[in-house]
């Protein structure tokens, strides 16, 4: 592989070129940012598999292709293993040079897709996995998938006077994959852009498998403003409800340590999903915030 | 394996594992399941010992065995997976996709009954409540003939004619796992008949696509016109895929349909898979008693030969048909497929369905006479049931035992 | 070219003509999304000081560099206001309407 790898990156050095555009995603939406980003950095000889959901919706509509370099839209369960089969055609025709990469969301990675990503970390595949996760099925109407976070309002867990949305947390796919060992994972999110770029490209040069879940606010389904999807994508990270860090060689990194959090309340309160949120149920999203940080703190540090 | 030069004396799914070694895939992926293991097991051991080179996957359902190699086939290689039963309900949906999307994939079926109940034994139900699914499907008699189609297989689904996966059908247990002599054709001869795989529908570095798209109301029916003619096409690829590889390699099946004895046969059982041979035995010793009887061997069921069916049942007065398989609630589907060729003929035979084999129970030599007597009867007395399970071992309110089990 | 552009297109008269099995040119767009839009980024060029960061965080990737400042392709614009949210220097500021 070239060196060009291994250097940093830049938003001066990034790739000039739009390898996702013209797509039909919802004004704002942090996923497709994440999508165009990734794709920046792994360039033109990539292919890109992509499953049901809302970039698959979004870029694939004949005649209307908006990805710029190959892509196939995978079978919703099966991504992950349709990118161990192209790197397994790959390797088998000797094309030199190239990415396979996927762009998966919360509910094709952490639900219906996870037996698939299992199977492609345990077979060691050169390929870069990327969960965009905007916490819900959000192609099909904001219904809840496995990463809807505790308290958020979807369409199949109303917040009514009865059950205030959703009873559980976020499936934790991070620790998941590096329990399977795999060759590197990381967590980012869209309000750090420089830092998910920075994980890109270091994926690019992993010979083995590796796995980026990046959080990708969705103006549509959390009921915020458009304006503020990359201020959402920090803000989570800042208030403790997100991490950003990596895994490799046996070892959890943890990126950014806050020494202290902002205010939870002021998270939720720009995403009418939470609107419903009473103070005890804030009160519950943070003693679990400081639950987690304090194993984390405790294990990775 | 026994292999003797030019000869190995192989079961069925040996045989398949020594044409897909021939066929050199590029990439391999299948989840094991009773009964085609062996199949993805003495792959395994040809990749280990060198003589395929082929990626070979583990991977950790028959859906993803099935996605995988579609990303394989999507950059242009040349794929194989073998699945049987639960395994090919399983990855149903890929199915589609796979003959939506235009990969020449090649698979072998291990045909096997389906649960609930379970039952690891032979039937056709799998395969055959899937023959809607756009995949060309054959279904084989004997160890030659399976080795010899999987061959023939790629030479068909890569056709730019085609460009349409097929699956390759062997009775489980019955075949799969029973043992014959096959000729080995020579890996020179076979890389002429079979050239590697071009691939003009893939993800190319130097011309980018975007596939597996999205076709609105507007296009989509365009999409399956375009793909139910590349399995019409099909018909004619396979009648100059069996005469170039008769030609080349000196055995012919004949294309989509074969026939034993039909020429002037006036009663006919029309069947697939390797219950013909048995069949034969029966059309052999009746034909001893003077009966004009003959067996029509379905070779392939999509596309589906109904203009053959037409010409070679012309003259039959009675015509059968034995598969191992129900549509449950209605009758079996081979039979609505042979009955719906025929019907186009203002004097088309009498029809008769026989439902055999389910779970795997044992088709012998008496119940095919004693089809072929239901056949003669019938056409004195016209039954009321045209659908026949046979050799039930209890009573029914439907079917009187002594109608259907045989001393 | 650094992004698609959209381009004509004829739909296919003839079955023959039809892309083959689900898979068509990449980066092939036949419209524009700029309809979509209820407001719309102005650039104040003087202001800008071309640190990128409303090029890096478009999720359209609209924005692009030139020469000295950037530039806007507002056939793909969505008009989220992301851009001028994002600029340290309040270059960018975003008016009503789609124009």
């Amino acid at each position: 592989m070239s060196s060009v790898l291994n250097k940093s990156i830049t938003v001066k050095s990034l790739d000039p070129r739009e390898y996702f555009y013209g797509h039909k995603a919802c004004a704002g939406c942090g996923g497709s940012l994440a999508v165009r980003l990734a794709l920046k950095v792994l360039g033109e000889r990539t292919f890109t598999a992509v499953p049901a959901g809302c970039m698959a919706a979004v870029g694939f509509i004949y005649p209307q292709l908006a990805f710029a370099s190959n892509a196939i839209i995978s079978t919703f369960p099966g991504t992950a293993s349709m990118m161990s089969g192209i790197a397994a055609g790959v390797r088998a025709l000797g094309i030199p040079d190239c990415h396979v990469v996927g762009f998966a969301g919360d509910g094709g990675t952490a639900d219906i897709g996870l037996q698939a990503l299992s199977g492609a970390i345990d077979r060691h595949d050169r390929i870069i996995y990327i969960c965009y996760d905007n916490e819900a099925y959000m192609n099909t109407g904001v219904q809840k998938s496995g990463l809807t976070p505790f308290g958020a309002r979807t369409s199949t867990t109303p917040a009514g006077q009865r059950v205030r949305g959703s009873v559980t947390r976020k499936k934790n796919m991070f620790e998941v994959v590096a329990a399977h060992g795999i060759d590197y994972a990381a967590t980012a999110s869209v309000g750090y852009p420089q830092d998910f770029l920075n994980k890109v490209n270091k994926a690019k040069s992993v010979n083995g498998t590796s796995y980026i879940h990046v959080f990708a606010p969705c103006p549509t389904g959390w009921g915020a403003e458009t304006d503020l999807s990359i201020e959402l994508g920090k803000e989570v990270v800042d208030c403790g409800l997100w991490y950003l860090a990596e895994y490799e060689d046996e070892q959890f990194r943890l990126n950014r340590n806050p020494k202290e959090f902002t205010p939870i309340q002021s998270y939720l309160e720009k995403q009418t999903r939470f609107r419903h949120l009473l103070p005890e149920d804030v009160e519950h999203i943070t003693r679990e915030r400081d639950r987690r940080w304090a194993r984390i703190r405790k294990s990775w540090l | 394996m026994k292999e003797f030069g030019e000869k190995a004396f192989v079961s069925g799914n040996e045989a398949v594992a020594l044409g897909v070694r021939l066929a050199k895939p590029h990439v391999i992926a299948a989840y094991p399941i009773t009964p085609q293991t062996t199949v993805v097991e003495r792959l395994a051991e040809m990749v280990e010992d060198g003589s395929l080179a082929a990626e070979y996957m583990h991977v950790e359902s028959e859906h993803s065995a099935l996605s995988a190699v579609m990303g394989a086939s999507a950059v242009g290689a040349r794929t194989f997976t073998a699945t049987s039963s639960q395994g090919l309900l399983y990855m149903a949906e890929c199915l589609h996709y796979a003959s939506g999307g235009r990969f020449p994939i090649v698979m072998m079926n291990a045909n096997r009954s389906l649960a609930l109940p379970w039952n690891i034994y032979g039937d056709q139900r799998d395969s055959l409540s899937l023959l809607d699914c756009g995949w060309i499907q054959f279904y084989v008699e004997d160890a030659q003939e399976a080795l010899d189609m999987v061959l023939q297989a790629y030479a068909v689904a890569e056709h730019p004619e085609v460009l349409t996966p097929v699956m390759v059908n062997l009775d489980g247990f019955v075949l799969t796992h029973t043992y014959e002599l096959v000729d080995l054709p020579p890996q020179a001869e076979v890389d002429e008949f079979l050239p590697p795989f071009q691939a003009t529908n893939k993800m190319d570095l130097a011309k980018p696509v975007n596939m597996g798209f999205t076709a609105t109301p507007a296009d989509y029916m365009e999409f399956k016109y375009q793909q139910h003619q590349g399995i019409l096409r099909a018909a004619q690829v396979l009648a100059d895929t069996d005469r170039a590889f008769a030609r080349r390699f000196g055995r012919s099946y004949n294309g989509m349909v074969d026939t034993y004895r039909c020429e002037d046969a006036d009663t006919v059982l029309v069947t697939l898979g390797s219950v013909c041979g048995t069949v034969r035995v029966v059309v052999d010793q009746l034909r001893e008693s003077g009966h004009r009887v003959g067996l029509l061997k379905l070779r392939c069921l999509r596309p589906f030969p109904a203009a053959e069916l037409r010409t070679l049942l012309a003259n039959a007065k009675a015509v059968g048909v034995l598969e191992k398989n129900i549509s449950l609630g209605y009758e079996g589907t081979v039979f609505t497929n042979v009955a719906s060729a025929l019907a186009r003929d203002a004097k088309a035979p009498l029809l008769l369905n026989f439902v055999a084999g389910l779970g795997g129970r044992d088709i012998s030599k008496q119940d095919i006479s004693q089809m072929f007597t239901q056949l003669f009867d019938a056409r004195q007395n016209s039954p009321e049931q045209r659908t026949i399970f046979v050799n039930l071992q209890v009573e029914t309110n439907e079917q009187r035992l002594e109608q259907v089990h045989h001393g | 070219m650094s992004h698609p552009k959209v381009q004509p297109f004829t739909r296919p008269k003839h079955i023959d003509d039809l892309p083959q099995g689900t898979s068509f040119t990449a980066g092939h767009l036949v419209e524009t999304t700029a309809s979509w839009r209820t407001q719309t980024p102005q650039v104040e060029a003087e202001q800008c000081n071309a640190c990128l960061q409303c090029y890096l965080v478009c999720p359209e990737g609209v924005i692009s560099v030139v020469g000295t400042g950037i530039t806007i392709d507002y056939d793909f614009c969505k008009g989220c206001g992301i851009c001028a949210r994002a600029c340290n220097k309040h270059a960018i500021k975003m008016s009503e309407g789609g124009v």
